[in-house]
């Protein structure tokens, strides 16, 4: 290729500007957080919402809403989104396969049926579910780490992988909620994903493992682009490709955890938000990890808003939107995985 | 004569080779001075993957200063001897020392300032060129990603030694086989070691990639002062290019030194069945090889 076409061909990845997109991130999201809190069976005022933010007077029915019922919402719609997309753009990276998310691999199952283990054991522990929920995912990611080490394993072998662990933990799960239907209220949302009926207390540790699990995979995010450089490369680098590797796959097993242990079987957030965000800015993962954390909170809070509001008065768990969304988008990147167009 | 010449898999027009690049003896005096340790020492090294060995008592010593290349048959052990020294296997006996040190007595960003590796190629990453020679200053941060000014004068140095600052913003995976060589060169040369071990830096490269990237070798070592080991199959690239060879046959260490004392032990003739005959022309020296 000559000097001339390939700075014509050339000028792709990181298409845009990354401050533009970062400011043009936070400011859609700050105004889908605020319409998650308009919006919904019992409409807010936008007066209200804005006296209610800026602490000033806000009626007490209004107040009501916005406190017990849109903040806890919004806030696990918040947390969860940022901690899937995150955990899918480290999954993603670490495993170097574009195809793989929590939701895919099995992470999200392993960690709900951890979760359903110990709300059937100990359902008095309010602290355990995010805990168990870590472990749960932690394992399933090292038995896919384990699969994906193999000499010769494709891609999709590791995503059959990841739907036969899947299809295991399910039968796992419906067996505990057979045998002890009340081992965890609102089951059935649990298992297909869903924010309705979350209170501040079933937050207050997942978001704590959020927070520390997402300012720890953004310092690490430079991390992935080294081990983007293939093993031997990296090593050479003086990095300890092995040590790294798991730590990064920890980090998004605390993130899908957490996320799972109040939001349920949430999918698909982890799959669409990193390539969604690698489209706009490319493949730098100190860009691609916190825009994935602020497009993923989007995603899922404008999610759970159409599901309120769709159907309105009904509500269906935002799971089955995302499943909609998520399926087709999954199927695309198998087609162009097997085009070889799939980076 | 009627045997047919072998086509050297990146076979050119002979280049002119300037006289002094092709003795590691005739180089600046300043940086002639011996030092205390050779770059890289291999003592009686063994190692297999399985039971059966497949390096058994290599020894091999790279002096500094020059480009040494290293030959041999296919599975001969040239690429593992490549991973012992990266410290990305371990000996089960003996010893590779760098600059004196034992590889694996060094912390991992300790040898990684001290020996830059470039593994043979594999898919290239999604970043840019400039990107990518800025993750050669990986050894130096103390927390990733950030780039000091030195990082970036040092970024900056190896883009253009290598010829490809003009590059910079381009797409890796967009580039032709030959600038995206360089471009890993490039990062190899940010890491700031005296010594760069190469891995089969010519595959996959066609006939003008091949030379231009051994021309920027030459010039690595003549004008940065880089020692350079590299692995090669190509014998026509590695008898032009390099001060020195290393031949390697089943494991072992069959001749080592300079190109036309190793050409004189017939050890490149056992080792891969050709006979060598060097061509003299107006432009250099070619080497043709014939079945033995």
């Amino acid at each position: 290729m000559s000097e001339l076409e390939g700075e014509k061909a050339v000028r792709r990845s990181g298409s845009l500007k990354a401050p533009f997109v970062a400011v043009a991130s936070v400011a859609v999201l700050a105004a889908v957080t605020a319409a998650g809190f308009l919006a919904g069976s019992s409409s807010v005022s936008l007066g209200d919402f804005l006296a209610w933010a800026t602490g000033g007077d806000v009626s007490a029915a209004a107040k009501s809403i916005l406190v017990n019922v849109r903040l806890p919402r919004v806030l696990a719609a918040l947390l969860a989104g940022g901690a899937l997309a995150v955990a899918g753009a480290i999954i993603q990276a670490v495993l170097d396969n574009p195809l793989a998310s929590p939701n895919i691999i099995g992470i999200n199952s392993g960690a709900g049926l951890f979760v359903l283990v110990a709300a059937s054991v100990f359902p008095q522990v309010l602290w355990l579910p995010p805990l168990a929920a870590f472990l749960g995912a932690l394992v399933t990611a090292l038995v896919i780490f384990g699969i994906s080490l193999g000499a010769n394993t494709s891609r999709l072998t590791v995503v059959l992988a990841g739907i036969a662990i899947t299809t295991v933990f399910g039968a796992g799960m419906n067996t505990i909620l057979i045998v002890n239907p009340d081992a965890y209220i609102g089951s059935s949302t649990f298992l297909v994903g869903g924010l309705a009926g979350v209170l501040m207390d079933d937050l207050l540790w997942p978001a704590v493992y959020i927070a520390a699990g997402l300012a720890a995979a953004l310092f690490a995010a430079g991390k992935l682009n080294i081990m983007a450089l293939g093993d031997d490369t990296a090593h050479a680098l003086g990095m300890n490709v092995g040590a790294c590797r798991l730590a990064m796959l920890g980090l998004a097993a605390v993130l899908a955890g957490a996320a799972v242990s109040f939001a349920g079987l949430l999918g698909f957030a982890g799959l669409i938000i990193p390539h969604l965000v690698r489209f706009f800015v490319g493949h730098d993962n100190r860009m691609v990890l916190p825009l994935s954390a602020v497009a993923g909170a989007a995603f899922v809070v404008v999610c759970d808003l159409l599901a309120r509001v769709l159907f309105a008065p009904y509500e269906v768990p935002v799971g089955i939107l995302m499943a909609f969304l998520g399926g087709p988008f999954f199927i695309y990147l198998i087609l162009k995985n097997r085009r070889g167009s799939l980076e | 004569m009627s045997s047919p010449v072998i086509p050297s898999e990146c076979a050119a027009p002979p280049l002119v080779i300037p006289s002094g690049a092709r003795s590691a003896e005739s180089k600046d005096p300043a940086r002639r001075q011996p030092d205390p340790a050779p770059a890289i020492e291999l003592r009686d090294v063994s190692f297999s993957y399985g039971k059966e060995p497949f390096i058994e008592g290599l020894s091999a010593t790279f002096p500094h200063g020059a480009v040494t290349s290293v030959v041999g048959p296919n599975g001969c052990g040239k690429s593992t001897m490549v991973k012992l020294v990266d410290g990305l296997l371990r000996p089960q006996a003996g010893e590779v020392r760098i600059d004196g040190m034992p590889t694996l007595s060094m912390k991992a960003k300790e040898r990684a300032r001290r020996v830059a590796v470039l593994a043979q190629a594999a898919r290239p990453p999604a970043m840019t060129v400039e990107a990518l020679v800025a993750c050669g200053r990986y050894p130096y941060q103390a927390r990733q990603g950030r780039l000091s000014r030195e990082d970036r004068e040092q970024v900056e140095r190896a883009l253009e030694l290598a010829g490809i600052a003009a590059f910079r913003t381009h797409e890796l995976r967009r580039l032709s086989g030959g600038e995206r060589q360089r471009a890993f060169i490039a990062m190899t040369l940010a890491q700031d070691t005296g010594l760069i071990v190469l891995d089969e830096p010519t595959t996959y490269l066609d006939i003008r990639a091949c030379h231009e990237t051994m021309e920027l070798v030459r010039r690595l070592n003549e004008e940065a002062g880089k020692t350079v080991v590299m692995v090669i199959h190509d014998l026509d690239l590695a008898l032009r290019y390099s001060d020195r060879l290393l031949v390697m046959e089943r494991g072992r260490a069959t001749a080592a030194g300079g190109v036309g004392e190793v050409l004189g032990t017939g050890a490149i003739e056992r080792a891969f069945g050709v006979a060598v005959r060097p061509h003299e022309a107006a432009e250099g020296r070619a080497y043709a090889l014939f079945p033995a």
